[in-house]
């Protein structure tokens, strides 16, 4: 095998702590090499343009390019050698960016190691074969996990282009964080009045098939063949008979329920349509609070209901939908304030988060759009808004910035004016955060034309004197304690990963970072994909976004679901294991060992032995290592292959 | 209630004499509960105030030399009822975690100190390793009708990561110790402010503002008494109320009490071996309304 060694330079990421000159006269050496050189950025056109002038002019039958990760360019040179007419396999990327010169300062040390991982590179790609892509059919459906506003934008755009789509909600209404809200920035206007008409589109549309109160429950397959089972949780109504009336909430005697929709004010009849504009309006039994499900009394609902549709004794079912794409748009949860101890950790009735606020200015809320102190429900005058609680705080395991706090600050300043005339707003901020359009403008406008009280210092107690709050805080720019007499005070609080997320992700085999959110393909090149083919993300559940954010991602990831079905097959992955069956004696313990349950027994001349599912098989290689005869390979990382990385490296 | 409850003891300097009536209260309860404390014999200052300000090294070989004698006792913990002492025994402990720090003290010990002590605060103990349970059991006077407050001061729960005890915004041990043994404990929103601490020294005026704010909010919630842990805050408060009084115009009559002493007086110890009579705000009326309310 002729081979020819690229060394990057990758500007001075790479130049500037290793010899790559050197590196390259060194290749010419190893066994196979017939041409090797530096270039200064091997991805780039000229770059390319010169291996494939290499392998034409040298003829050679396989390349090493000792540059970055193989997460981030494999698949661009394996297309730079399909142009020159070389099968894509017959190529091998030596890291020495990441493995080498971004972690070590020593020149020489990096340039020797730089030199052992092209060394075994080479030795691996002598026994390289070229191995080629099979094609298989998809089934053209997709899954929307979460029905927030970055779900409903993404089923919409999908079923749009053409898709059938499921949307799958875990509450009983799609609408999200948004439609809690009162107002939105930086344009002031009505949230469920931009948002509601969308969520109708979703009821309304032919392609979209909403399952709400549903949960994923397992997810089986892999990109283009996905099966998804669901439970459908139990709501204790039929919701095909169902009409959204809501005779049976009126008549609940039994109004003690949990509310989690306005946030825990107030409290919810035991059955339950959370919001007017719910989409599906229907109702669901709380079965804590309902007296009938609990003491066999009472069963009001069933009496007054006239279309029969309520059913107590109904139970949890699992239905299971086959679709060829994911996108899990399961957005985020509220920091848990209460660890706050110097804001009172949950004593005080007047101190507030953010959220409920919002329900609190809402028209549809609790308190229909009046602003009341919990505990005496007197009108406020003084309103503290104290922002960064639970974010860019490492003492509380929140270090990030949770984005959009300045901005519904600002709003809550602006909108207590509109409601309160005579208050006055104080608010405590680390920096001010605006840097979408229009929104320095807005928060601006807070200060300059509401008379909101900006003042840039961490609040570091508040504590009840009489009906009042004093929040005693820093003002870092006069130098100074500071004392505000507050009615109220509202929790700017932060953003953290939704309950349940990791669960998700590990059901959909995505991964994670330290908070939970999840991670996408690549930072800055792949945001809405996952590292698993077929799954894609749009909205907070990635990390904190606001509802533009938000919508754009719902919508890209759309657009890369649409990409994919454009396709009539998909391309498999020819790096997956086979079984060599006449070293087989059909032992098992691959099939037991594989996480993705892509090994099956089969029948050969009436013996038991092991077959792959090419398509299921994610070439992960626990199987090659397992088997006691050597009889199942991993292509691409053949036992012959990895032996001779490692003689190549432990050559003395 | 076996060997387990045996401790080396680390009075500190205010115990032996501005805070003694703290020391012989602390010394008595733990008696009366099977609590063996074993004073460290030949113990030095912690440093204090003064001493981690000049420096780290210093400061840290003073409390270090205490812990390595406690180490000679054959015992693992030391407890100390000032929460000063308590700050400057635990900090040694955690700066001499670094290997140079450990090096750079011993070199200033006679003998050196290989970190085997853990240092907790009388109240730490009596919560943790006795129990609340233990503390209503042993109950003989409860302490009925009694409204107080705890006040923790600043530095008993802080910073958590060396302290580590209780909540350092929140802190409830000594409330809970109160309501076991009868007393009614309302929530007091300054319980870890600060009360001006030595500035009682060189800036009056900022004791008078502190303190004086302290007892502002106690007469606010109208307590009876206020219940402190440490020797510099109960002196800012008892000693120089009249102080903050004559300062701020106010006419606070707040006896500050230590709450070893009102456990003394709940588990039936008399007012002269609980220290009573070096309160300097006098406890008179509080005390002989323990346990009237009901007859009213």
């Amino acid at each position: 095998m002729k081979i020819g060694v690229f060394v990057c330079h990758c500007g001075t990421n790479i130049e500037g702590t290793v010899d790559t000159a050197a590196v390259a006269e060194a290749a010419r050496e190893f066994p196979g090499v017939v041409f090797a050189t530096d270039t200064m950025y091997a991805c780039s056109e000229p770059g390319q343009d010169g291996i494939i002038e290499a392998i034409k002019e040298h003829k050679l039958d396989g390349v090493v390019v000792a540059s970055c990760t193989p997460r981030m360019h494999e698949p661009t040179f394996r297309k730079t050698l399909e142009r020159a007419g070389l099968n894509r396999y017959l190529f091998e990327m030596a890291n020495i960016r990441e493995h080498v010169s971004w972690i070590g300062k020593d020149r020489e040390a990096n340039t020797n190691k730089s030199v052992d991982l092209v060394r075994m590179a080479a030795a691996k790609l002598i026994n390289n074969k070229p191995l080629n892509a099979k094609f298989f059919d998809m089934n053209k459906k997709v899954m929307i996990v979460g029905g927030g506003v970055a779900g409903i934008q993404a089923a919409l755009d999908c079923a749009d282009g053409g898709l059938d789509v499921i949307l799958v909600e875990k509450t009983s209404s799609i609408g999200g964080k948004m439609a809690k809200l009162d107002k939105t920035f930086p344009t002031v206007d009505c949230s469920s009045c931009v948002l509601g008409p969308r969520m109708v589109d979703v009821a309304q549309h032919p392609n979209i098939t909403l399952h709400a109160y549903s949960e994923i429950e397992e997810v089986n397959g892999y990109v283009g063949n996905f099966e998804v089972k669901i439970k459908k949780k139990a709501s204790y109504v039929n919701w095909d008979l169902c009409t959204g009336c809501g005779i049976c909430m009126e008549k609940c005697p039994s109004k003690k329920a949990d509310n989690p929709f306005d946030e825990y004010l107030g409290k919810a009849p035991a059955i339950n349509i959370p919001f007017p504009q719910a989409i599906p309006k229907k109702a669901v039994i709380d079965p804590d609070f309902c007296i009938k499900i609990k003491r066999d009394k009472c069963g009001v609902c069933a009496k007054v209901c006239p279309s029969e549709a309520i059913d107590y004794t109904q139970q949890d079912e699992f239905i299971t939908e086959e679709v060829g794409a994911v996108v899990a748009a399961t957005g985020y949860d509220l920091f848990d304030w209460t660890v706050y101890g110097e804001y009172g950790g949950g004593q005080y009735p007047d101190v507030i988060t953010s959220m409920q606020y919002e329900r609190m200015l809402s028209a549809s809320g609790p308190s229909e759009g009046h602003v009341k102190r919990p505990s005496d429900g007197k009108e406020p005058k003084n309103v503290v808004f104290i922002q960064c609680v639970g974010s860019r705080d490492k003492s509380v395991d929140r270090p990030y910035c949770s984005g959009f706090c300045c901005m519904y600050t600002a709003k809550q300043s602006i909108l207590t004016k509109d409601h309160i005339p005579d208050s006055q707003s104080y608010v405590f901020y680390m920096d001010i955060r605006a840097p979408g359009k229009m929104y320095d403008e807005f928060t601006r406008r807070a200060m300059e034309e509401y008379g909101a009280k900006y003042i840039r210092g961490r609040v570091s107690m508040i504590y009840p004197k009489g009906d009042k709050l004093i929040v005693r805080g820093a003002d870092t720019l006069m130098g100074d304690q500071v004392e505000v007499d507050a009615d109220l005070v509202v929790l700017a609080v932060g953003v953290e990963a939704a309950n349940g997320a990791t669960d998700l992700a590990k059901k959909l085999r995505i991964s994670y970072d330290n908070y939970g959110f999840f991670m996408e393909g690549h930072p800055k090149l792949k945001p809405v994909e996952t590292n698993t083919a077929g799954v894609f993300l749009a909205g907070a559940c990635q990390g904190p976004k606001d509802i533009p954010a938000s919508v754009a991602q719902g919508s890209a990831a759309a657009a890369k679901v649409l990409a994919m079905f454009s396709k009539d097959q998909l391309e498999s992955d020819p790096a997956i294991s086979v079984v060599d069956i006449k070293r087989c004696i059909g032992c098992g313990k691959c099939i037991s060992t594989c996480p993705f349950g892509a090994i099956k027994e089969v029948d050969f001349r009436g013996m038991v032995k092991a077959e792959v599912i090419e398509t299921i098989c994610q070439g992960c290689g626990i199987c090659t290592s397992t088997c006691p005869q050597g009889a199942i390979q991993l292509q691409h990382f053949t036992d012959n292959q990895i032996l001779a990385e490692v003689n190549a490296v432990c050559r003395f | 209630m076996s060997d387990s409850l045996t401790y080396a003891y680390y009075p500190g300097c205010s115990g032996t004499g501005t805070s003694m009536e703290y020391d012989m209260s602390t010394r008595a309860v733990c008696e009366k509960l099977g609590i063996r404390l074993t004073d460290i014999p030949d113990w030095s200052c912690c440093g204090s105030t003064p001493a981690h300000t000049v420096d780290h090294s210093l400061s840290s070989a003073l409390s270090a030399r205490n812990l390595q004698l406690v180490e000679k006792m054959d015992l693992d913990t030391a407890v100390t009822p000032c929460p000063s002492c308590l700050t400057n025994l635990k900090s040694a402990e955690h700066r001499m975690k670094k290997d140079e720090m450990r090096e750079k003290v011993n070199k200033l010990l006679d003998n050196p100190y290989n970190g085997g002590v853990s240092t907790k605060s009388v109240l730490q103990i009596l919560v943790e390793d006795l129990g609340l349970k233990a503390l209503k059991e042993s109950t003989i006077k409860p302490l009925k009708g009694l409204k107080v407050a705890a006040y923790y001061g600043c530095i008993m729960n802080r910073p958590p990561e060396v302290m580590n005890f209780d909540d350092p915004e929140h802190p409830m041990a000594m409330d809970n110790i109160l309501k076991a043994m009868g007393a009614t404990v309302l929530p007091y929103p300054l319980k870890v402010e600060c009360c001006g601490a030595s500035f009682g020294i060189p800036r009056k005026d900022v004791v008078m503002r502190l303190s004086g704010k302290l007892l502002d909010v106690a007469d606010d919630i109208g307590v009876d008494a206020l219940v402190t842990a440490c020797p510099l805050c109960q002196m800012n408060l008892d000693l120089r109320q009249t102080q903050i009084n004559s300062a701020t115009g106010a006419k606070h009559n707040i006896p500050i009490f230590y709450y070893t002493q009102l456990m003394g007086i709940a588990l039936g110890m008399n007012e002269k071996e609980m220290g009573m009579d070096k309160l300097c705000v006098s406890p008179r009326k509080v005390l002989d309304a323990i346990g009237k309310e009901e007859k009213k």
